[in-house]
């Protein structure tokens, strides 16, 4: 078993995201992780979904993918053919601020995005571990919410969706 | 300015613009605008009212079947459209090219929990290749030219339009544009020339090849190009259960069916050809069995139009992308001319066994009973070469399959990949309906026939000369033979007390007859076809017979057995 991640282009039509999920639910694998949003072109949209799952089963969810009709192409990576990253937010008590804190988020490049009276909201972008890594340390600081975001890609390969589209 | 009109008309004209014949259907609440116009269409348009949405749906699915065209079906939200999920799932799963059309709650009671309202894009999307929702006029005639094209072309499949009231009755202006393209849906691969010369390669050192067909073949318009390809290689040839009747069984290189319960010899020599070549098949699990031990020696040609049936299940050595039409005329270019005698006479010496041990036994049996077997043989008799064959699921399915003298093309309708008991009788009165003039046998069991036994009514109405032959054993038969082989005889509920068949025909007003006896079955079979009109024929049968050669699940095809 491996991380891969699918790229899905498709029309931005309703029920897609549904026709995509459904082919992960009968068969019975759990998506780690699913984002979506629009492409560069208009009325196109790209849903990046990162599953664990063997070679062999992979190739075959994107087969399937690729077969829904409103799916314009999709295709998968392992970790190493993509460029990828996620986005950490972490809402900490104000009453639990301290030095040692201010030294963690300069460690760790993270930026407070947001203060309240009560509370302050950090934010990290990077890959899973380090935002998991953050996590852990920010434990100590009474976290009162951590969210994580889907993994939002694009792949080292050189092809523009342009090529899929027309 | 251009002329409006109602959304309701919209949905016939475009129906009567993708030239469909025939409609068949069930009113209701949220239908009722269409059902409104449709009575301003006679003559341009027939509709059929079935006693069952799911007996509509069926029979959509037999018409496409036999005349190639897409069957359409017509029903109301909520349970009229629940009806439909059966027949979805399997025109999708059998690749028959279908679109139904729902009615919807209007658009502002969406998610309401409305009367009649369910989430039919929901609860049909898994069962269809395509489904849509219209809730504006104006969108009514792209959906159903979209749907048409996706229904008929690539693989072809189910399609749902879902259509609020609304839509039904707000006026828009009605301009018919067929759909041909569009970007996100490929219909069309380019056969690769490489392709071609790797599996000619292959296929010229072979030894042992051996070719399976499916129903691609068919759906490929392809039967020609096959027994041209088979004509050049002398390579032996055999069916699965839907590809039956693409290529006549009197073809020399014709060795049989394959599949758990197909022939002895095609099974068998799965495993000892050196080049397989599939044309138009998926390698479904009951042609395969254990696919672990499945032609394991052999080198796989795959010739297949959808892209994501290759490696599927086998993995294939050469895969050849595209219509089947294409690639099987362009493989016969570049392979040689061959002769396979001793390969081909391993077919037939297996073939032999089989006439001996089960053949001989279920077509002229010695035993009291009648067998299955029997009343399909005096069928071939009397039928016409494109006689269609429809039958329902379960032993009955695979006897009238083994036995059946499959001559013609579009001559077969069943249910193979979803297995719906339920599915002849309404089916086959689809079938007829295409053609009035065509012999349509409808072999059914009496597990099945109870399931839409209600479409009589709808035979009786059409007056659809459908031959319906029960084979009545007063089991669901194929149930019980599992239970008999592999649950200790414990037969939990599958043992029918059934009603008065030919007092239940004759209610209907179809002429009906009983036979228990052998020496009454020929004249019998001989009426039946004699007879101007429906004809309901049951055949009292043994009650414990089995059907054989069997692949057992779990087992390879090497393990077929002949008893």
């Amino acid at each position: 078993m491996k991380r891969y991640t699918i790229f899905v282009i498709t029309e931005n039509f309703i029920g897609i995201l549904n026709r995509i999920t459904i082919i992960f639910t009968r068969r019975g694998i759990n998506i780690d992780a699913l984002t979506a949003s629009e492409s560069r072109i208009p009325g196109v949209h790209r849903i990046t979904i990162e599953v664990t799952v063997t070679e062999e089963t992979v190739i075959q969810l994107v087969n399937q993918i690729e077969k829904i009709i409103d799916v314009i192409k999709a295709f998968h990576h392992e970790d190493t053919g993509v460029v990828y990253q996620e986005l950490a937010l972490y809402k900490i008590p104000v009453s639990r601020l301290d030095g040692g804190l201010e030294k963690i988020i300069r460690d760790h490049h993270a930026k407070i995005i947001a203060a309240e009276p009560d509370f302050v909201v950090l934010e990290l972008t990077g890959h899973k571990e380090k935002t998991r890594e953050l996590l852990e340390l920010l434990k100590g600081y009474g976290i009162l919410e951590f969210a994580r975001s889907g993994r939002v890609a694009v792949a080292k390969r050189m092809l523009t969706i342009d090529s899929f589209v027309n | 300015m251009e002329t409006k009109m109602r959304g309701a008309d919209i949905v016939i004209r475009s129906l009567i613009a993708e030239q469909a014949e025939l409609i068949f259907g069930y009113p209701g609440g949220a239908i009722m605008p269409v059902y409104d116009a449709l009575y301003d269409y006679e003559g341009q348009i027939k509709h059929v009212l079935t006693r069952h949405e799911q007996g509509a749906v069926h029979a959509a699915q037999g018409y496409a079947r036999i005349s190639g065209k897409v069957g359409v079906c017509l029903a109301t939200s909520g349970p009229g459209a629940t009806n439909l999920i059966t027949g979805l799932a399997d025109a999708q799963i059998d690749s028959t090219p279908l679109v139904c059309i729902t009615g919807q709650v209007a658009a502002h009671l969406l998610g309401t929990d409305a009367f009649q309202e369910t989430d039919m894009m929901g609860i049909s999307m898994p069962a269809t290749k395509w489904n849509y929702q219209v809730r504006r006029a104006a969108d009514i005639a792209p959906a159903i030219a979209k749907g048409f094209f996706i229904a008929r072309s690539g693989r072809p499949g189910a399609v749902l339009i879902d259509i609020t009231k609304n839509a039904q009755v707000e006026l828009a202006a009605f301009n018919y544009q067929p759909c041909q393209e569009f970007r996100s849906y490929k219909t069309h691969h380019p056969v690769s020339d490489t392709a071609i010369l790797q599996a000619a390669a292959l296929l010229n050192e072979a030894a042992r090849p051996y070719l399976l067909f499916g129903q691609g073949v068919i759906l490929g318009k392809a039967e020609a190009e096959l027994k041209s390809f088979l004509d050049k290689s002398g390579i032996p040839a055999a069916s699965t259960l839907l590809g039956s009747g693409a290529l006549s069984q009197e073809h020399p290189n014709y060795v049989g069916k394959l599949g758990m319960h197909g022939n002895y010899a095609p099974n068998l020599l799965t495993n000892q050809c050196d080049v397989l070549v599939a044309v138009g098949m998926r390698f479904d699990d009951r042609v395969t069995g254990d696919l672990s031990r499945y032609a394991k020696q052999a080198k796989v040609i795959h010739l297949e139009l959808d892209p994501s049936e290759i490696n599927k299940n086998v993995k294939a050595n050469v895969a050849v992308l595209g219509n089947c039409k294409e690639s099987l005329a362009k493989l016969t270019e570049a392979i040689a001319s061959k002769k396979h005698e001793s390969w081909m006479a391993k077919f037939r010496a297996l073939e032999q066994q089989e006439n001996e041990a089960v053949v001989q036994h279920d077509l002229m049996p010695t035993k009291v009973g009648l067998t299955m077997g029997e009343a399909i043989h005096h069928i071939n008799r009397y039928k016409a070469d494109d006689a269609v064959l429809v039958t329902d699921v379960g032993q009955h399915q695979m006897i009238a399959w083994r036995y059946f003298n499959y001559k013609k093309t579009r001559t077969q309708v069943t249910s193979g990949g979803l297995g719906t008991m339920g599915f002849a009788l309404p089916a086959a009165l689809g079938a007829q309906l295409h053609d009035y003039s065509r012999q349509v046998i409808c072999v059914v069991g009496d597990g099945g026939i109870q399931m839409t036994i209600q479409e009589l009514g709808t035979i009786m109405q059409t007056k659809a000369p459908v031959k319906i032959v029960l084979l009545n054993n007063n089991y669901l038969g194929m149930v019980r033979q599992w239970q008999q082989m592999f649950f200790d005889k414990r037969y939990s509920f599958t043992e029918l007390d059934n009603p008065n068949f030919i007092m239940l025909a004759e209610a209907y007003g179809i002429k009906a007859k009983k036979v228990s006896d052998r020496a009454d079955l020929a004249e019998a079979v001989e009426d039946m076809f004699i007879h101007d009109g429906p004809f309901f024929l049951e055949v009292v049968v043994e009650k414990e017979d089995n059907v054989f050669p069997m692949i057992a699940t779990g087992c390879s095809v090497e393990e077929v057995r002949l008893n």
